[in-house]
């Protein structure tokens, strides 16, 4: 504000008379703008459609809220909501019961000769592509439903429970490993037994890593639709093999209704958490 | 300090291993339910998978259970059906190659796009970061099958580019664009590019600007101080990066099959297909295990790659 060039000599002058700055490259920050604009860019002709009161998702025939309502109203779409919920509830609860038992026996012990034999069967799911898992889940359960004659629903949780174990397991294993054993300590000096200072003591500081461990775990349940394609029986779509199976129909706005109400509740979630985390800094 | 603990090891030597292995025994424990869960749901069927790859197909679906090295044969050679003189099987030849191109392609274009906004995110004021870092998390959090499909609504023949340019008047039939490797790729971009911007700012963020600063004492230009003393430094994450783009490329199958079509398969799409209308199990389970051990190489190359540029930085 000082600066005698900013007054009269314009722009020009005001840049050549900035300090040279380590930190520019030229032309980064045009391609991160660039980069910003193409993350969004694309999200908006499917939210604007969404709201268009015609058939089409191409013709704009004004503004209605009809696709919300044929959607709320659309008994498929409320059906394979509510089995998607079902499934990811029953996954993330499971797989984050399993992650905790799992992390507790993982951190903060010295070495010891197979802990990286468990680490790589946990994270095994990061590591194989999905679509392979599919396959070969599809085939192992074609056995059991062959030996049993079951095909319900627990087919569909025990696949979800598995690739949602490592998204649980790894919040909570940074939790354990941020968190040194002299309170647990203290609380056996006082005579804690074993399962008191666990409840008392170490269950209440991994909270933090638990619930972001669950929120995760079942998110990507809810999202997942390569292995959810290859295991369902008919009858089982969750919401996104029901949408893919519309995508591949004639397509209507009903469709850019469903995603951009998940879209939405993405991101109200998203800020949620992005301000709840930032306060407590 | 190392004296007393000495001392009290040989005292209690016998004690101090037996509590030791109790520990070991309770470790094992708490980590068998989630061990036998994914032995059962994930890492189990890969073995029947790889099985099954030497087994001969059933007449409508699943497997008869006779040995065979037909299905891995038929992996890269076909035999005709009359003469039964063996070739290289172009079609699967060609998939393969295009699962492998764009997936590179994929990677390569995250990384040159990816890399100035970690750049820019990691050099933007303390207090802003958290926020740029936010808007690249919604894309990466919001459902893959949702982005697929809002590019598909953008390049149809009736989306919104074909329809801007015909209103405009520079082309008077709309383009092709859907079904095409092209889209696939644009897809595949798109989808996967915060996997590339995440691991890209996590090692930008550590650079140290002093090291910088220095390269520009030494009258090093912009490029050069990029190519020789940035992009060493952050080595590491541009091969997280580009490990986390490059392996669901690779086994990519909702953004293929919506962008690419029936024609335009990938890896991913090619097993699905012997499981579903293909009826050829074994071809499907030598196929996947095709795909695992490709997918394990670039894990391989990368850990010795991570490994040894911390090493050669440290």
């Amino acid at each position: 504000m000082a600066d005698p060039l900013s007054t009269g000599v314009g722009g020009a002058g005001e840049r050549r008379a900035k300090r040279f700055s380590v930190q520019t490259m030229p032309g980064f920050t045009i391609m991160a703008a660039l980069c910003f604009i193409a993350l969004y860019a694309p999200l908006f002709p499917m939210v604007f459609y969404s709201f268009n009161a015609g058939e089409s998702i191409a013709v704009w025939q004004g503004f209605s809220w009809r696709w919300y309502e044929s959607a709320w109203g659309n008994e498929l779409v409320k059906d394979v909501t509510i089995r998607s919920l079902v499934v990811a509830c029953f996954a993330s609860a499971i797989a984050t019961t399993l992650a905790t038992l799992a992390a507790l026996g993982t951190t903060r012990t010295e070495a010891f000769k197979g802990q990286t034999f468990i680490y790589v069967i946990i994270n095994q799911p990061l590591m194989v592509p999905e679509i392979v898992t599919g396959v070969a889940l599809l085939v192992f359960f074609a056995m059991i439903k062959v030996a049993t004659g079951y095909t319900g629903l627990a087919y569909l949780i025990a696949a979800h429970t598995a690739f949602c174990i490592p998204f649980a397991y790894l919040p909570i294993r940074a939790r354990l490993e941020g968190m040194d054993k002299t309170l647990e300590a203290a609380a056996a000096d006082l005579y804690a037994t074993p399962f008191q200072a666990f409840r008392r003591i170490t269950l209440p500081l991994m909270a933090p890593g638990i619930v972001a461990g669950a929120m995760l775990a079942f998110v990507i349940s809810l999202d997942d639709v390569v292995i959810t394609e290859l295991v369902k029986a008919a009858g089982q779509d969750t919401l996104p093999t029901y949408m893919l199976g519309q995508l591949r129909r004639a397509i209507t706005p009903e469709i850019n209704a469903i995603s951009t109400a998940l879209l939405a509740i993405t991101v109200v979630l998203l800020t949620a958490i992005f301000f709840l985390t930032r306060k407590k800094e | 300090m190392t004296g007393t603990d000495d001392i009290r090891q040989d005292a209690g030597g016998r004690a101090e291993a037996e509590a030791a292995r109790r520990r070991v025994r309770v470790n094992w424990l708490l980590s068998a339910p989630a061990l036998v869960w994914l032995a059962f749901a994930a890492s189990g069927p890969l073995l029947i998978m790889a099985v099954y790859s030497f087994l001969t197909p059933g007449d409508y679906v699943g497997v008869i259970w006779d040995f065979s090295t037909e299905a891995w044969f038929q992996v890269l050679f076909s035999r005709d059906i009359f003469d039964q003189t063996v070739s290289l099987a172009d079609a699967h030849l060609t998939i393969f190659w295009r699962s492998l191109s764009l997936s590179m392609l994929t990677t390569l274009s995250t990384l040159v796009l990816g890399f100035p906004t970690a750049y820019f995110i990691a050099t933007r004021p303390r207090d802003q970061r958290p926020l740029w870092l936010f808007l690249v998390t919604i894309p990466f959090w919001t459902n893959l099958l949702i982005r697929t499909f809002a590019i598909m609504e953008l390049i149809r023949n009736e989306g919104l580019i074909n329809s801007v340019l015909l209103k405009f008047g520079l082309i008077d039939q709309p383009i092709q664009m859907l079904f095409t490797d092209g889209a696939t790729l644009v897809g595949m971009a798109y989808v996967y590019l915060p996997l590339m911007v995440l691991p890209l700012y996590a090692s930008m963020e550590r650079l140290d600007f002093k090291l910088v600063e220095a390269g520009y004492d030494l009258y090093a230009t912009r490029f050069q101080v990029l190519r020789k003393v940035i992009f060493p430094l952050v080595k590491p994450g541009v091969i997280a990066g580009s490990i986390l783009v490059f392996i669901p490329s690779l086994g990519a199958y909702v953004t293929p099959r919506l962008l690419g079509g029936g024609r335009n398969m990938m890896m991913g799409n090619f097993i699905e297909l012997q499981f579903g209308a293909g009826r050829n199990w074994p071809l499907g389970a030598a196929l996947s295990i095709t795909l695992l051990f490709v997918v394990m190489a670039a894990l391989i190359v990368y850990v010795r790659n991570v490994g040894k540029g911390g090493a050669g930085h440290g």
